[in-house]
């Protein structure tokens, strides 16, 4: 690892802040720009269930370099109250705040790879990561 | 940030002029709600040209503030989606059903003009 940005969570001011900083660290590794669009969208997603559902937490960001692909690594992490059914959370319109439940499939289709993990009562910690296309370079 | 809104005759056109936060947006929803009700205008453009995400969030609030303006009796067009906002719109799901869309200003007047002015079309078609 040769960089790495926490942005700590507590608002949804915070939300913005995050995107950009994802975008402005992404945007060096030769992504497109619709792939920046793409990653600053699954950082909005992550970031707002943090500010929604456990109140506080932290955005990570990293690049990454695996033999020779480069890409970029996003880390959501809370100590809210958790999800007790991730497989339920992880389908399409799957809410329990009467919204559109599209915010981790979602994310999950904007990124290449995502883990989820989260313990009831401990909190909740996604990993997402997106690699540069090499023939779009 | 405050996003300033125009009003031209029966229209009234808002302009993002930069990235909103949620408290932001949802001041514009409830700006151009009173507005429309206010200068009983017709119809709205959310000009969003300038936005560089529109996540699940901003999908959800701007859908929700065509509706109210439909129920005051305008439409709503929002124009100026860039087309890797709405790729990535697309992938992540969202849909801004019951919202006419418009490739920019422009258009989105002559969307208006076309649906109001003439023949006063059914709503929300
Ligand atoms: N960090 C988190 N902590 C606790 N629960 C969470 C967290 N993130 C998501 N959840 C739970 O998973 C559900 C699904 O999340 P998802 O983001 O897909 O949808 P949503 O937030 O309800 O709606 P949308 O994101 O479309 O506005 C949420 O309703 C919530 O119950
Ligand atoms: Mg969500």
């Amino acid at each position: 690892m040769e960089h790495e940005v926490c942005i700590p969570v507590s608002s949804e001011i915070d939300i913005v802040t995050a995107r950009q900083k994802g975008r402005q660290m992404a945007a060096p590794l030769g992504f497109s720009n619709t792939e920046l669009t793409l990653i600053a969208t699954a950082i909005s997603e992550v970031v707002r269930n943090i500010v929604e559902y456990a109140r506080s937490g932290e955005l990570c960001l990293d690049i990454v370099r695996e033999g020779d692909r480069r890409g970029i690594v996003v880390t959501a992490q809370d100590r809210g109250p958790g999800i007790p059914n991730i497989k339920l959370a992880m389908q399409d319109g799957y809410s329990t705040g009467k919204s559109l439940g599209l915010g981790l499939p979602g994310a999950k289709r904007l990124m290449d790879e995502f883990e989820i993990e989260s313990e009831v009562g401990r909190g909740t910690k996604i990993t997402m990561k997106k690699w540069v296309q090499k023939n779009a370079r | 940030m405050l996003v300033p809104i125009l009003k031209q005759g029966d229209y009234l056109i808002a302009s993002i002029q930069s990235e909103l936060s949620d408290a932001d947006l949802l001041k514009l929803r409830d700006d151009l709600v009173r507005r429309v009700s206010e200068f009983r205008s017709r119809g709205v453009i959310v000009d969003v040209t300038v936005l560089d995400v529109m996540d699940s969030f901003a999908t959800r609030t701007l859908r929700a503030m065509a509706h109210m303006i439909m129920l005051r009796g305008a439409e709503t067009v929002i124009v100026g989606i860039q087309p890797e906002v709405a790729f990535s719109m697309v992938q992540l799901g969202l849909k801004l059903e019951g919202v006419e869309t418009a490739l920019d200003l422009e258009e989105g007047l002559a969307l208006l003009d076309n649906r109001i002015k003439k023949g006063d079309k059914k709503l929300g078609t």
